[in-house]
């Protein structure tokens, strides 16, 4: 288990101050300035070392990300950081807002300065309401006591934040949908290349960064890369928040060291599966987007990108959905397919028609209400919208399908047999 | 399902004038600020938002034209904007907007009783206000607080770790215009697991 000292997240819970009084006491903003000082070059280089891989689902390498960025494009750059939370299942970076908002906000100043960017916009989905008040109190105290803004920690370096209330559209979580937004239009993905680090904000070079990975890179720089990557496995460094939810005793948000074992996570912080390990089904160990893995995967999987991998799975956001005996399956998917066809943008035909056509089917399969070669016509219309759409909604819309019939192919069948029986 | 944020019809009975109101003007200006001067477009999410609070919680056409003039856009652009986004709401809503997540997280703890008892309690079908405006209840898609399910969004408030008894004490008390504690409804801070199971 992770130990006290190595936790980021001090204050997940918020059982302390998220207040700038309370944030200084755990050692925020306490000598950001030396940070600063240590130089964009080597900022980005230490990022790299730790090997931080990006917290919002694809797990690009972090560093590599803020390298990508012009040193000297004559344009104005911006850092984007994207709250829009949105994957079911995913609740993590709500709490990092509103109990710890400094936290980001330092991140925020750090990661900017090493992208040679003076402004930087939070965009937060706008259902969170009280989280984004939180974030707008944390961001006035830190301008009032000018470690924000002009001459920013006394660094020399002028830095503003603002942060922007979406709307309520999933697609906005997709960065260059998140772009548009924040431009102003409908949050419709946009073709790359060319990528945000080239032409992205306004047109001007941007990185979109998740919260939880800029929210952790001051601490990286502070006790450095060795301490980060020494957490976790190689290429799968550090401590990540896991957000269990569903069929536990305790659901819970937890920091602990990546490629813990499944097993340990839901038993030791989130009070176990109800009615005990052996009532498992099936969890969903990334946030909706990722296919499902069955009881058997489960007992011995570790929870880190590679080794989730292997399972045809994904960490995606760790937003980890447990599911005991007691659920249907088959529900649970097709309210998953609901979600993306309720989501999607519209934009590309495979997509836009794809999520709607499966969901019905989705619908159909819950009571046996197809042929038995439906399901191959299913899967053959996930395989068409995979790959087949401008950003990862269709792909992310054809997993969770493609993963129900991998490991409860039998369970379909069985329904349909029944049905069958029945009418006849 | 009807939500009237995922309706694409601006509504037409009800054509009252709107102008911002003297609060809402100064904070206009403030927002606009956060962009660059050519690039004041950006406001639209926001200026939507306010016209919304200030129009009971939905957006007239003349709400939307006036967000247009404010940020000298063309209508439809910004009725485009209004459309595509789920938390504009393009008819009357009642006086509690009442919004029960429905996916999977929230439904394998039980978000389907939870539309029960709103319907039972509001008077209403899901997708509908109650006739006497207190409630619309919807359904809607994740609202990102799963270790917290079930959940809803009432206004601009999440209440969090529900069932059906305590759902339903909510729901009356706002009926009775009662005041109601937001967050956690078993009393736990935000997203912590409960020490009792903590060996």
């Amino acid at each position: 288990m992770l130990k006290e000292k190595d936790k980021i997240f001090k204050n997940l819970y918020g059982f302390q101050d998220w207040k700038l009084e309370g944030a200084k006491k755990r050692g925020i903003w306490s000598n950001t300035k030396d940070l600063i000082t240590m130089g964009s070059e080597k900022i980005v280089e230490e990022i790299k070392n730790s090997q931080l891989r990006g917290r919002g689902g694809a797990g690009f390498p972090a560093g590599l990300k803020w390298s990508f960025m012009p040193k000297d494009s004559g344009k104005d750059h911006y850092l984007v950081v994207n709250a829009d939370e949105s994957e079911p299942g995913t609740c993590k970076d709500r709490e990092i807002m509103r109990n710890d908002p400094h936290l980001l906000l330092e991140g925020c100043l750090v990661a900017a300065f090493a992208m040679h960017a003076h402004t930087c916009y939070i965009y937060i989905r706008g259902e969170y309401y009280s989280e984004s008040s939180n974030l707008q109190k944390a961001i006035d105290e830190a301008y009032a006591n000018n470690l924000i803004g002009k001459n920013a920690c006394g660094t020399g370096w002028d830095f503003d934040i603002y942060l922007h209330r979406g709307a309520g559209a999933y697609i906005c979580g997709e960065e260059t949908a998140l772009l548009e937004s924040l431009e102003g239009k409908k949050g419709q993905p946009r073709l790359k290349p060319p990528f945000p680090a080239g032409a992205g904000l306004y047109g001007c070079p941007t990185t979109v960064t998740n919260v939880e990975t800029i929210a952790v890179s001051p601490t990286i720089l502070r006790r450095g890369s060795k301490w980060f990557a020494n957490l976790g496995s190689t290429n799968n460094t550090g401590t990540k928040i896991f957000s269990i939810s569903g069929h536990v005793n305790n659901p819970c948000n937890v920091e602990e060291e990546m490629g813990i074992p499944l097993k340990d996570l839901i038993e030791k912080h989130a009070g176990g599966v109800i009615g005990g390990w052996e009532n498992l089904l099936a969890v969903i160990p990334g946030g909706a987007s990722v296919p499902l893995l069955p009881k058997s995967i489960c007992d011995t999987v570790k929870m880190d990108f590679d080794s989730l991998k292997e399972v045809q799975s994904g960490l995606g956001t760790a937003a980890v959905i447990v599911m005991n005996k007691s659920t249907d399956i088959v529900e649970a998917i097709a309210r998953l397919s609901h979600f993306y066809k309720h989501e999607s943008c519209g934009q590309c035909t495979p997509c836009r028609e794809g999520t709607g056509w499966m969901y019905r089917m989705m619908e159909k399969m819950i009571h046996g209400n197809v042929e038995h070669q439906d399901i191959d016509k299913l899967l053959d219309v996930t395989k068409q919208i995979e790959g087949h759409t401008i950003c990862a909604l269709g792909d992310a819309a054809a997993w969770p399908i493609q993963g129900l019939f991998r490991h409860f192919r039998p369970e379909i069948e069985k329904r349909i047999q029944e049905r069958n029986r029945r009418v006849a | 399902m009807h939500h009237p944020g995922t309706n694409n019809k601006v509504y037409k009975k009800i054509n009252d004038n709107f102008e911002w109101s003297s609060e809402n003007f100064k904070k206009i200006s403030e927002i606009i600020k956060k962009y660059p001067s050519n690039r004041i477009q950006s406001a639209v999410i926001p200026l939507l938002d306010l016209a919304q609070r200030q129009n009971n919680g939905w957006l007239s056409k003349n709400s939307m034209e006036k967000v247009a003039e404010t940020l000298s856009m063309s209508y439809i652009r910004v009725l485009e904007v209004a459309t595509f986004y789920s938390m504009f709401n393009l008819e009357p809503i009642g006086k509690n907007f009442v919004q029960i997540c429905r996916t999977t997280p929230c439904w394998l703890r039980g978000s389907d009783t939870l539309s029960k008892v709103a319907q039972e309690v509001c008077e209403t079908n899901i997708g509908e206000t109650s006739e006497d405006k207190i409630f619309t209840v919807v359904e809607v898609e994740c609202l990102g607080a799963c270790c917290n399910a079930p959940m809803v969004q009432i206004n601009d408030d999440y209440y969090e770790d529900l069932d059906e008894e305590s759902f339903k004490k909510i729901l009356q008390d706002l009926k009775d215009n009662k005041s109601i504690n937001v967050g956690s409804q078993i009393g736990r801070k935000s997203s912590q697991p409960e020490r009792k199971f903590d060996a």
